[in-house]
Formats: structure tokens, sequence, C-alpha cells
């Protein structure tokens, strides 16, 4: 299946532009799908710093202003308040899109995401909802430091009534921003800016991926490693390395991690007894952590080996180059934790 | 050389043309690819540092944002320590953990920087909540650009500092931009100061490419904070010459219109001064010759910056607690 590949290189590309699909970046698909959703619903808006400036936030809103004009709209640096001003919006039934450059600035939306668009809908006995989309990027590299390259995706997953998508391909950024938009509530969207080049294959037309379906990117029978955004391209890269050495590793790429699609994963787990999680976070309390608790409630009996983790350590992000290569796992990091599954 | 009105003319060229030749060297380095850290250039805006740090002690704190180099140089902080720090290495002011974003020079008053936008300007708050508990004479000054004035921290703190009469001295750098949004895209109203005065804080805005001026200012303002009349603000109005991040000018990419850089070039800060001084009696020839000593100066920092070692990589751990008890 073309729409759940992951090119890892450009003879991947080719491959899939020869057979006749149309491939884009993941830059370029955000792109596509804003500028869908502002064609096609006049309650859409896409709201944020540099929205509508010369960068268009690292080109995923590049020019939409000069065709939507104000639904494409700069605001002031004041997130928590704006998060606000766009969760009413919401409230009355626009379709606002509030975009972030980094996730490190989610924090200042804290209050009004946690408190206000998190519990709206159950707190008005289901009268309102917020149909809001929070994009925000996870960066990384050339000394970006503690305040410009943290994953914090996790950390709304104790807060229910939030929605959390970490899309990894050009054809999941496309169709799960469409997704998102459709969706009733309010949903973080994650990007990362390491994949904003990554090409891949993007049908022209309206798709939409829903969120909590979770996707099986490669099949094993040997180990199961499950990873979001950035961490699928290395997992695949592992995978493929592992593969030469006859280990049989089965990639999930479970693209929300709420909802999480535990089904697909406890299947895989299922035929593998063997359980890697990679993350583009720190290592505690990730959503890795709750994938494992509920494996572990619903069935551990299925587990022939610990489970491994791959992620950040838990420590802020040093600024250091020579840190960084320390501090980011990688491919290498991905094909250990399984072998050491695997090792008895 | 002359000093108009006891203004120390003659030093606030030499830390603006500090100011200057630090950054400028970066923008020479830069393209080496070895400074691994975003910078946020400085150049343009050197007279509201140099202006307001003249009037600083050591013990004074100091905040400066995700734009820092300057702040920190004018309040004393070493080159080399800044360079190493760019570099990633582990003589860096800190230790190649921060890069060029977050500089913390305890020392000096600058407990540590925040490149959250507006993230900055409570703890300018706090440290003077500490100065007037402990009733210890220091002020703090807080630097920060128009840009976070939209911030709710931006509001919370000057309602604070004016409610509790803390030694608080707020400097908006406004330069026009954040990013590349024009200020007309994010306030209906041009003057920050006005937000300020509003909280009833003894507040005067100046031309901040004018260093006499905001010298000037400084001094009025630290003289009321300084008699317990509680926090000032000056808003000084100023230009960056440079994009947002990086070493070159954004006009090339749109990020805004060539022509108001270059009118605000004519407006350089250092020519002003040096122009104002050459009717005094200076010699440029002299001053060419003190650039080129301070040229070497800096050169000689950032080679010795450059080669120094790079941070073990169990610091990173070995940092996430202090471990001594108080
Ligand atoms: C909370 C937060 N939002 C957004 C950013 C991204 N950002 C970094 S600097 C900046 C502009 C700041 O403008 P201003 O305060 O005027 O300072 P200047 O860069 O002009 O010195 C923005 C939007 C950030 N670092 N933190
Ligand atoms: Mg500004």
């Amino acid at each position: 299946m073309p729409w759940t590949s992951v090119c890892l290189n450009d003879e991947d590309v080719c491959c899939l532009e020869e057979s006749g699909h149309r491939c884009l970046t993941y830059v370029q698909a955000l792109r596509e799908a804003h500028d869908m959703i502002l064609a096609s619903d006049p309650e859409a808006f896409v709201i944020g710093e540099g929205v509508d400036d010369a960068g268009g936030v690292f080109g995923s809103t590049l020019g939409l202003a000069e065709t939507y004009g104000e639904r494409v709209m700069d605001m002031p640096i004041a997130e928590n308040g704006l998060t606000g001003v766009a969760i009413a919006a919401a409230s009355v039934g626009m379709r606002p899109i509030l975009v972030h450059m980094r996730a490190d600035f989610l924090p200042m939306s804290m209050d009004q995401i946690v408190n206000h668009a998190a519990k709206w809908h159950s707190m008005t006995g289901g009268q309102v909802s917020i149909p809001l989309v929070i994009r925000s990027i996870i960066g990384r590299g050339w000394g970006s430091a503690a305040q410009h390259s943290q994953g914090l995706h996790s950390l709304f997953l104790s807060v229910p009534g939030l929605k959390i998508a970490l899309p990894a391909t050009p054809y999941d950024a496309k169709g799960m921003l469409l997704a998102a938009h459709a969706d009733p509530n309010p949903v973080l969207y994650f990007e990362h800016r390491w994949l904003y080049g990554a090409k891949g294959p993007v049908p022209a037309g309206h798709y939409t991926v829903p969120l909590g379906q979770a996707v099986v990117r490669r099949s094993g029978a040997d180990a199961t490693v499950v990873a979001v955004s950035h961490a699928v391209p290395q997992a695949m890269q592992a995978a493929a390395a592992l593969k030469d050495d006859g280990i049989g590793v089965e990639v999930i790429d479970p693209r929300a991690i709420a909802p999480l699609d535990m089904d697909t994963i406890l299947a895989s787990v299922a035929k593998t007894g063997r359980l890697v999680i990679c993350d583009v976070a720190c290592r505690t309390a990730g959503y890795g952590a709750e994938l494992t608790c509920r494996l572990a409630e619903a069935a551990p009996q299925l587990l022939k080996a610990p489970v491994r983790r791959v992620s950040f350590p838990d420590l802020p992000t040093p600024a250091s180059p020579a840190l960084e290569a320390a501090y980011y796992p990688g491919v290498e990091d991905i094909k250990r934790a399984v072998r050491q599954t695997l090792a008895k | 050389m002359a000093k108009t009105n006891a203004i120390p003319l003659d030093e606030l060229l030499d830390a603006m043309t500090l100011l200057r030749r630090f950054e400028e060297k970066i923008v020479e380095v830069y393209p080496q690819q070895e400074m691994k850290t975003p910078v946020h250039l400085y150049i343009g805006q050197e007279a509201i540092a140099a202006g307001v740090c003249a009037h600083l002690a050591p013990t004074d704190y100091l905040v400066t944002t995700h734009r820092s180099h300057a702040h920190c140089l004018a309040k004393g902080a070493e080159p080399e320590r800044l360079y190493a720090e760019f570099y990633g290495r582990v003589t860096g002011c800190c230790k190649g953990m921060g890069g060029s974003m977050h500089p913390a020079f305890p020392e000096l008053g600058i407990t540590g920087t925040s490149a959250i936008v507006g993230g900055g300007i409570p703890h300018g708050v706090g440290t003077a909540l500490a100065s007037k508990l402990r009733g210890d004479g220091r002020v703090s000054a807080v630097f920060f650009g128009d840009g976070a004035s939209e911030e709710g921290t931006f509001h919370e703190s000057l309602n604070f500092a004016a409610l509790k009469s803390l030694p608080v001295l707020f400097i908006c750098e406004n330069n026009g931009y954040a990013t590349v949004s024009p200020l007309a895209a994010r306030q209906p109203d041009a003057d920050v100061a006005h937000r300020a005065a509003g909280y009833g804080i003894f507040t005067e805005q100046v031309d901040g490419n004018d260093v006499a001026a905001v010298y000037e200012s400084a001094k009025r303002a630290l003289a009321h904070i300084r008699r317990g009349k509680g926090p000032a603000f000056i808003e000084a109005k100023t230009y960056r010459w440079k994009g947002h991040v990086g070493p070159e000018e954004d006009w090339t990419r749109g990020g805004r219109p060539k022509a108001e850089l270059d009118e605000w070039k004519k407006r350089c800060p250092i020519e002003l001064l040096l122009t104002q001084l050459e009717k005094s009696g200076l010699d440029r020839a002299e001053y060419a010759a003190k650039v080129a000593r301070l040229d070497a100066m800096l050169d000689a920092a950032i080679e010795s910056a450059r080669s120094a070692p790079m941070p073990p990589v169990e610091q990173m751990e070995r940092l996430l607690f202090r471990q001594e008890t108080h």
C-alpha cells in the first residue's frame, strides 16, 4: 500500500513516482491540507505568529494569506489569551487552526487547553464542543537547546478530552490535518521539524486518516517496534538493517497517542512477544508508559521479554553539538533495543 | 576628549563599539558552521544596552532575552565566555548547556536567560522583590522587546511591580518587529509606553539610537527607583539591522522593505555619536586604531573559545539537580 509507506530515500520516492503516484514533501502536504480546508470551509481560519509572513511557518502556510486574506491571521505574542480566543471562536462553530512554531510554546497555552478546551464539552453537558486544532512543531538541532526542542505530546495524555496526533509521513500530515479539522473536539497536532523535507505519496483529492487508527508500516514476526513522528523513519531504517541479519521487525505507527489504537499493537505483540517503543520526547511518563501499562492490564502473558524504550534521556536538551549527539537516540539505538528484546 | 553635560560619551562609544564588533565577528565566523547555535543579533540597537548598563553596578540584576549578547557584555561579561558558549564548549558561561539564547553570569547579576518571549519579565520583578525584602539596595533591569509586551507576563509583572513599589527598571526595546511581524500587525498603539503609564509607573520614551538620550533617561529612571519610588519604564525606539535570527539581513527573504533598513542605517547609533564627537575633536584615525586593537582582542577570544574542549557527556546528567543541600 503506497499510502502507508515510508520513503527513506530518493529511490523509494522515484519508484512510487514512476508507478504513477504523486509525491509531495511533508510540508507541501501540510500546506495543501490548509489550502483545502480554507477553500472548502468558510468557518475555518488559521491563526498564529508568522502564519502570513514570508517564511509561512517553515513553508506550511506559505502564500495562503494572499488567497484567504484575514482568514490566515498573524497574532500578537500572547499564546494563552489567543488560545482562549480560538477556543471561544470554536465554541460558536468556527473551525480555527492555531499554530505554534515550537511545541515548547504549548505550555503558554496550557491553562486554556487543559482547564478549558479539554473540559468544555463535558462541563456544558454536551451542549458546546470545541472543534479546535492546535498545530505545533517539535524542533531539533543546531543548539536549539532546552526551550526549543521538546516533545511535549505525552504531557497532555493525562488530560481527558484531548486528541493527540503525531503524523510521520506526508500522507498522514495531510490526511490527519483534514481529519483533525473535521473532528468536533480539540486536537493537538504535533509535527516534527526534521520531517518537513521527507517525501512520500499524497493523493491530490480529499481524504482523511482517522485519529486513533494505527498503521503497520512494515510486517515482521520477531519483534514489534512502536514509533511515532520522526522516530518512524528511524524505526524503518533499523528494521531494514535488522532484516539483513535475519530479524523480522514489525513497525507500528499509532499516528495518534490519544486515542491510542491498542488493538493493532496487541495483535502485533501477540505475534512477536517483544516490544520496543520509540519516542521523540523524554523517557518518563511518555506515551510508551501508558501503552505498556495497557498491555500489562490487557494481556501481560503476551510478552516474552522485557519492554525496551528508545527515547530522549530524562534531561533538558543541551545546546552543545557534542552533547546533542549524545542526547538524541538514533537508528543504532533502536537496533540495539530490538536485539536486547531478542536476547535470552 | 570632551564630555558633554557630564555624559561619559567616550565610555559609551567604547561600550557600543564592543557590542557591535563582538557581533560582527559572529557574522564573520558563522558561515564556517562551527558555531552551532541560533544567534539573534543586536546590531543597530547598541545605544540601549550601553546607555542603560552604564548606570548599573555588578551587584545589580539584569534580565535579558533571546537577543542576549549585548546586555551581557554591557554588564561586564567576558567575550570569550560568551563565544565559548556559542561554540558549545565547556568553558562557555553555561558549560555549553545553553548556547546563545540562555546565558547566565550570576556574578554579574544575570541569573539565567529565557528564550520564551516574555518569560524573563517576571524574573526581573522577582529579583527586585528579593532586593526589597532584603533591603539590599540593588536594582533590577529587565530588557525585552516590543513583542514581549504582548504577553500576559508583561502585564502581570508591571502590575505587581507597581503594586509593591519594587526597584525594577523595565526597558522595552521597541525595534518595530517580532521576527518579521511588524508592530502594527500585533498592537493597536505603537507606543508600548502607554501600557506602562497605565499602571501608574514612571515612564519615559526615548530615541533608542541616541546613546546620550538613553543614558540620561536611564539616569532619571534609576534615580526614581533608587529613591524608593517604585518601578520605572523606558521605551526605547530602535531598529535591528539583521534578520530575526542568523547573520543575514532579512529583506532578501521578504522580511521587510530594504528602504526602511537603509533609512535606519543612516541613524546608526555609533555613527551618530562619532559624528557628534568629531565636532569636539575626536580623531577618526585614532578611533580606527582603537577598533583594530579591540578586533585583535575579539579574534583572540574567538580562537581561544574555539579551541577549548567540548563538555563531557556525563555533564548533562550531573547538572540536572544541584547536589548539596541547603
Ligand atoms: C512564548 C514564545 N512565543 C513565540 C516565540 C518565538 N519567538 C522568538 S523571538 C520572537 C519575537 C520576539 O519579538 P520581540 O519581543 O519584539 O523581541 P526582538 O526579537 O524584536 O528583540 C518570537 C515570536 C518564543 N520564543 N516564545
Ligand atoms: Mg521587537
